[in-house]
């Protein structure tokens, strides 16, 4: 890429402007020297002080020359000279994918290691699981959370709610390609009683108190519009990422007032790609660390919970 | 002649400037023609108006000074950030948004890496998502809506400096913004940051 970077004529102007300026250098070096007057004074003279024309000191002018033989050997071999690609080949870009192949051959494997085992077994392997605790700090942890126990519009994932399944392959493709969940607004086919309608019989199918008679109501509007995503029962379809209707868990706020706002502005919940990101090895890893962390469960309800103590 | 010099000051001045500005003008001038620095890399788009005024609140609200937009080619930050930054992404940038400094991360390829929720609380309250960022709260852009009437004043000023706007996109600069916030266009900006290199390397 260093080969067309300037036309020709701006190149010579760096050429011949860098070694104009050495030349210049070289010449005040050698024009103005003393080599050896001792007493003799420039002749500047100020309020009776006067300066010595002494030679420069050796380490001085042999700094100042070997300074500029370095310039030269350095224009030589890297590139600095407008077009001029330099002997040494060397390159910013080339520079980078060097310590990225280098990086590549000597940490690659590592990961490569765990892409051919199937998740359920990966679960198991101490590595591989602190391997994915890293890369879920550095990938997911900053909307789902250090400990994947999410927050409000980001999917707990240490539960048992998965909106879009929580089998290996699909929690692997969720990670590998995104998801975009699509709620609708229903502000305007449901008009503002239809909102409360629906709402109440949404609390209703979590087990929740509700107003019977908006519930009943409620129950036709959902059949029309809400049933062919979340199930007749409310119970989801992770095809969909509609999420369960009839239980706790509530990505979005439990509240009744949260609950209208979702059915009144729909949502658009959004996974990112990680695919380009991380590569397919790294994509396998942290599948099976989100698998393991739901499987922790189990095992930390024996342990005391450090946070009461 | 030194003397002469010495002895005539405004002489002295001028060489001087004239010295200092000899090193800037052979490396610093012909990179302005380089190629890479004046041509668009395919598919590059100026912003839209609402990016654009995003990206005015994003200067006006300082974010340059913790946020650089310029990830070099260096391993460390190509793994953590994405593909290096590359010139032509940034020939419709009037000014440039570089920063200098990284309180908070690099943003020249955020675009798409979070939901534009995660934005808004993020904007709303930082730590509600990052629990450790000290990043301040911008919780006014949500109340705010765009200035609607500087809109088409600013895509003609750019169109002016090169940016390919036709008269058309000035005129219609405010369509459908009649509603949007300083957050949105803040989020609209922000997603679009970097995304047209998607390989990472």
């Amino acid at each position: 890429m260093n080969s067309a970077i300037l036309s020709s004529g701006w190149s010579w102007f760096v050429i011949i402007g860098t070694f104009g300026s050495l030349l210049f250098y070289f010449l005040l070096l050698f024009l103005n020297r003393t080599t050896s007057n001792p007493g003799k004074t420039t002749g500047h003279e100020y309020d009776g002080i006067e300066e010595y024309d002494n030679p420069l000191p050796a380490w001085w002018f042999w700094g100042f020359l070997i300074s500029i033989l370095f310039a030269i050997g350095y224009l030589i071999y890297y590139p600095g000279l407008g077009n001029f690609a330099g002997i040494g080949g060397w390159s910013q870009v080339g520079a980078l994918e060097e310590s990225q192949e280098a990086a590549d051959a000597r940490y690659g494997p590592l990961f490569a290691q765990y892409g051919a085992v199937p998740i359920d077994e990966l679960v198991e392997d101490e590595t591989a699981m602190r391997m994915g605790r890293r890369l879920f700090a550095t990938n997911c942890a900053v909307c789902h959370g250090a400990a994947g126990t999410g927050s409000e519009g980001f999917p707990n994932l240490t539960d048992e709610q998965w909106h879009w399944g929580g089998g290996a392959d699909q929690i692997k493709t969720t990670i590998a390609n995104g998801r975009n969940a699509m709620m609708p607004a229903w502000e305007i086919p449901l008009q503002e009683a239809g909102v409360k309608e629906v709402t109440e019989y949404v609390l209703q199918l979590a087990g929740r108190e509700v107003d019977a008679t908006l519930a009943t109501a409620g129950q036709a509007r959902y059949a029309m519009f809400c049933a062919a995503c979340h199930g007749p029962d409310g119970s989801g379809q992770p095809m969909l990422g509609a999420p369960t209707l009839n239980d706790e868990v509530w990505l979005y706020g439990n509240s009744r007032l949260r609950i209208e706002e979702t059915i009144r502005h729909g949502r658009n919940g959004q996974m990112p790609t990680f695919t380009e990101r991380l590569g397919a090895d790294k994509v396998h890893i942290l599948s099976a660390y989100v698998m393991s962390l739901r499987q922790d469960d189990d095992e930390d309800e024996d342990e005391p919970d450090e946070t009461e103590q | 002649m030194n003397n002469f010099i010495e002895k005539n000051i405004g002489l002295m001045i001028v060489l001087t400037i004239l010295a200092v500005s000899f090193g800037g003008f052979v490396e610093i001038v012909p990179l302005m023609a380089q190629r890479t620095v004046t041509e668009p890399i395919d598919g590059l788009k100026p912003l839209t108006p609402l990016q654009l005024e995003g990206r005015d609140i994003y200067i006006r609200e300082g974010c340059t000074v913790c946020h650089s937009q310029m990830i070099r080619p260096l391993r460390a930050e190509v793994e953590r950030y994405g593909h290096y930054s590359v010139a032509g992404e940034l020939v419709y940038d009037h000014p440039f948004v570089f920063g200098s400094k990284r309180t908070g991360p690099d943003l020249a390829r955020v675009g798409g890496l979070y939901s534009d929720d995660w934005h808004r609380a993020h904007l709303f309250d930082p730590r509600s998502v990052v629990p450790g960022s000290n990043m301040p709260t911008y919780a006014w852009l949500f109340e705010r809506p765009i200035k609607l009437e500087n809109l088409p004043k600013k895509l003609a000023a750019l169109q002016t400096l090169g940016v390919p706007y036709t008269d058309e996109d000035i005129a219609n600069a405010t369509t459908g913004l009649e509603n949007s916030t300083e957050a949105d266009a803040v989020i609209a900006y922000l997603q679009q940051l970097g995304t047209l290199i998607t390989e990472r390397r």
